[in-house]
């Protein structure tokens, strides 16, 4: 942890050596998020609702999205750009150091302007929390922070299989980014306006339901399944086989070099 | 000590071909080709040597170098370095090896160079003690405690080359890996790099592998070098024998006046290679003919206007011998 | 003018082969449009009588949309222009007989098309087999048809020189990222990227008409849906060739104006 900090302290010295390019990027991030919020306001200033959720609601639903992919977005950089990690040698670099080799990848990049789109998560969240409609009692504050948490993990696992494909073709897979980028977009909504098909499809093989759909019908009181509120936890163990995936594409790595 | 024995590798490369029928045709099919990157290699290597290890563009020199810092893993054979197989028991190992890719830095480029270094102790897990003892050995030897304290980005290209051997050999890694260190550098900075790897492997008894296509690298640095050409060892062996060797062979090149008829007639020991427009290239053997005769015999037939002598240095050397293995 | 063409020629060859690229994009472009339209099936199954057209309308939207995603992304920019202005390269270009604003301009071309021709025929071809509110109708007649090919050739012109714009900038801005960053979240949300134009408020819509930003993707994909009839069509396409004159214009001139600082400035 505490070489973590050094990490992360020399990479924010250097971001700051860029003061002009990191802020705006970070307000890019934020403008980016903010378009992506005007487009659900205008859809419910024509629709009054979706599948019995409201406005609030969807805003509350996307926020909490928005948060956990930022975070994962700022901390588990280093599988995001792993292709460039990896093509510039710096992965080779990373293998002739005593250290685990996740954690000099997660150390290695840290993308603090990344967080532009935490903030917009922040103020959708400000604005949603009181207009929701939601009876703020404790067990649901916890599920908030919950499903925040679960979220983060189960991106993280999903950035992680994207450089572990990078393993075998040395470039990204851009159809990973249907479940990472389109996650971000689609999540906005509550899965299950999507169908069946797609809620059976996020529940089992990709879990990105679990800390979405599931705890939010808990988190807005349409369900009282205490069960839901716990789902985003069991979503976590999806990381297992994303790190067996991981180890297993290192290995190909190892013998087939650059 | 290092110990390769039979290591092979093969790579499977993807062909591309030119044109825009080609180009769409790969988009369904692809071919590939086998690659024969290390074809048996073995060497031994004592602790505290320095080896040279040379060879043209792509002939396996990069592979050879990754295999045994544990980033690649070899199709069959046997690597063992100070009693450890490196791609099995990478930590261990690593922790006992230092390694210089000229070509990428290892510093961060926006922080001082001390923060980099700082970071490398606790990558590394260096303690106080000698982590202080290395830095100020090193700044000293390599004369960088004025530029520590810059950012990476603002130093010349032989400041940053002096930080990164300093930055691989602050855990007093037993064996230091150079890959091309003095590529691009002028010439003070070249000297300097050399001056100093010559120290660390004296005074530290470090095993030096160096890898690069200065010669003038291995004539100052080496004793021992190793050529590896399409994937093979060619040779091993020590620089000052193959100088000698070498040295047998010599090429005159000489400008003369007049027709040259005389040059059809030469004696034993000399053998015409080109001769054209009064410019002509005469081989000596010198182990029959020593150079002074033969430019003697010369001098006695025709009138020369300029002459040189060239096979001496270790570049002249080298492109021989690429010659000889056809590499 | 060859050696115009031969530069297209090489970078559109070039931009062929990225073909696991392609497929991935393919897939990928796919797997969007059908989440796209699936969200809008169901604010159409709530309330279908708010929908500014037919179902079937939105869905060969969408198809036409992610068809044809790469003559139209916003965020794709040639960092090699970026950077030859930041570092000053672009007085080496100068050197050469050939006219720069030209020459970026089909280099942008040449990578956006390449990508899409690789691209648009499977993801059609597959949206023409989904069932019938999902998946993509042929155009409403050939006078549509035709037009659509004009406007789509005109908006893609259109998306190049803006973007253009973007890249001039550069001479004199420290910072072309911030630029770079507000042009492509103003062209996401403006072109209808996010959602379709028609979904706007209304009074939102009448400013969109007189910026150019309707005039790229818009325009063309809703001739082919038949949303722009009759006269509209030709207006529309009218309003295009002006956009498009007036955005080479002022790229044009704007870069004779700066480059005419970098010679002075000796770069």
């Amino acid at each position: 942890m505490r070489l973590y900090l050094k990490y992360a302290s020399i990479i924010f010295r250097s971001q700051m050596q860029y003061k002009a390019s990191f802020i705006m990027s970070l307000i890019g991030q934020f403008l980016t998020a903010f378009t992506v919020y005007l487009g659900v306001y205008f859809m419910f200033t024509r629709f009054p609702s979706v599948n019995d959720f409201t406005y609030t609601e969807v805003l509350l639903c996307f926020s909490l999205m928005l948060a956990s992919f930022s975070l994962a977005e700022c901390f588990v950089r280093g599988f995001d750009t792993f292709p460039s990690i990896i093509s510039n040698g710096e992965f080779d670099r990373i293998m002739v150091r005593p250290r685990n080799e996740i954690f000099q990848v997660l150390a290695t990049r840290i993308e603090f302007s990344r967080l532009g789109r935490f903030l917009q998560a922040g103020f959708m969240l400000a604005y949603a929390i009181p207009k929701s409609g939601v009876a703020w009692t404790p067990d649901r504050i916890l599920t908030l922070i919950i499903m925040i948490i679960g979220g983060f993990f189960v991106f993280s696992g999903l950035f992680i299989i994207y450089a572990s494909i990078c393993f075998f073709t040395l470039e990204g897979l851009e159809f990973m980014n249907i479940f990472t980028d389109g996650a971000r977009e689609f999540g906005k909504y509550p899965f299950s306006i999507y169908g069946d098909g797609v809620l059976k499809f996020l529940t089992y093989v990709i879990p990105l339901a679990l800390f979405q759909y599931y705890p939010f019908l808990y988190l807005t009181g349409k369900s009282d399944r205490i069960l839901y509120m716990f789902l985003p936890l069991i979503a976590i163990l999806f990381l297992v086989p994303c790190l067996l995936f991981w180890r297993f594409g290192l290995r190909h790595y190892k013998s087939t070099g650059s | 000590m290092i110990e390769l024995k039979d290591i092979c590798k093969t790579f499977r490369v993807s062909k591309r071909n030119a044109g825009l029928k080609e180009a769409f045709k790969s988009f369904f099919r692809r071919e590939y080709t086998c690659i024969q990157a290390l074809d048996n290699v073995s060497f031994t290597i004592n602790e505290g040597e320095m080896v040279g290890y040379i060879g043209p563009n792509g002939a396996g020199k990069s592979s050879t170098i990754k295999i045994m810092s544990g980033i690649l893993t070899p199709d069959s054979g046997r690597c063992i370095i100070n009693g450890r197989t490196p791609w099995k028991d990478r930590i261990a190992h690593v922790k006992e090896i230092g390694v210089v890719f000229g070509q990428r830095s290892q510093l961060w480029w926006d922080v001082p160079v001390i923060d980099s270094f700082e970071l490398i102790k606790d990558i590394y897990r260096i303690d106080g003690s000698t982590y202080n003892k290395n830095l100020n050995e090193l700044t000293e030897l390599l004369d960088i405690g004025e530029i520590i304290r810059t950012p990476a980005r603002q130093l010349s290209l032989g400041q940053r080359m002096r930080c990164e051997i300093a930055a691989s050999l602050l855990h007093s890694p037993r064996i230091l890996f150079l890959d091309e260190p003095t590529i691009g550098l002028d010439a003070v900075s070249k000297t300097a790099v050399r001056q100093f790897i010559k120290t660390i492997n004296k005074e530290r008894k470090t095993t030096v592998i160096l890898t690069t296509h200065d010669m003038q690298d291995i004539e100052a640095l080496t004793e021992r070098i190793i050529l590896i050409g399409k994937g093979k060892i060619l040779l091993d062996g020590i620089l000052d024998q193959l100088k000698k060797r070498n040295s047998t062979h010599k090429k005159l090149s000489v400008d003369y006046l007049g027709d040259g008829s005389s040059l059809s007639v030469l004696p034993d020991g000399m053998h015409l290679l080109d001769n054209l427009d009064g410019h002509a290239k005469i081989a000596v053997d010198t182990s029959i003919l020593p150079v002074s005769n033969a430019i003697a015999c010369l001098s006695k037939n025709m009138e020369i206007t300029d002459i040189s002598i060239t096979g001496s240095t270790v570049e002249e050397m080298v492109v021989t011998l690429y010659e000889e293995f056809q590499i | 003018m060859k050696k115009y063409l031969s530069l297209f020629r090489i970078r559109f060859i070039h931009g062929l082969q990225y073909r696991a690229a392609a497929w991935a994009g393919v897939s990928t472009q796919f797997a969007w449009g059908s989440m796209t339209i699936l969200m809008f099936w169901a604010f159409y199954q709530n309330s279908g009588n708010r929908f500014p057209m037919t179902f079937h309308q939105l869905s060969t939207y969408i198809w036409l949309q992610q068809a044809f995603l790469s003559l139209f992304m916003s965020w794709y920019f040639d960092n090699d222009i970026f950077e030859s202005i930041i570092r000053g390269h672009v007085a080496y270009e100068l050197c050469r007989p050939v006219d720069i604003y030209t020459m970026w301009f089909l280099k942008n071309m040449s990578v956006r098309l390449s990508r899409a021709v690789l691209r648009c025929m499977p993801i059609l071809i597959a949206a023409v087999f989904l069932p019938k509110p999902f998946s993509v109708s042929p155009p409403a007649d050939l006078t549509g048809a035709l037009m659509f090919f004009v406007s789509i050739s005109l908006g893609f012109l259109l998306m190049v020189a803006f973007s253009m714009l973007i890249y001039i900038t550069a001479f004199t801005t420290i910072s072309p990222l911030g630029i770079r960053i507000l042009a492509v979240s103003t062209l996401e949300f403006f072109t209808g990227a996010i959602i379709p134009l028609p979904f706007f408020p209304e009074g939102l819509q009448k400013i969109m008409a007189i910026l150019p930003f309707a005039y790229m993707q818009s325009t063309p994909f809703l001739i082919y849906i038949g949303s722009i009839m009759g006269p509209d069509i030709l207006i529309g396409v009218l309003l295009q060739m002006i956009w498009l004159l007036m955005l080479i214009l002022t790229g044009r001139t704007l870069m004779k104006k700066a480059l005419k600082k970098v010679v002075i400035q000796g770069g």
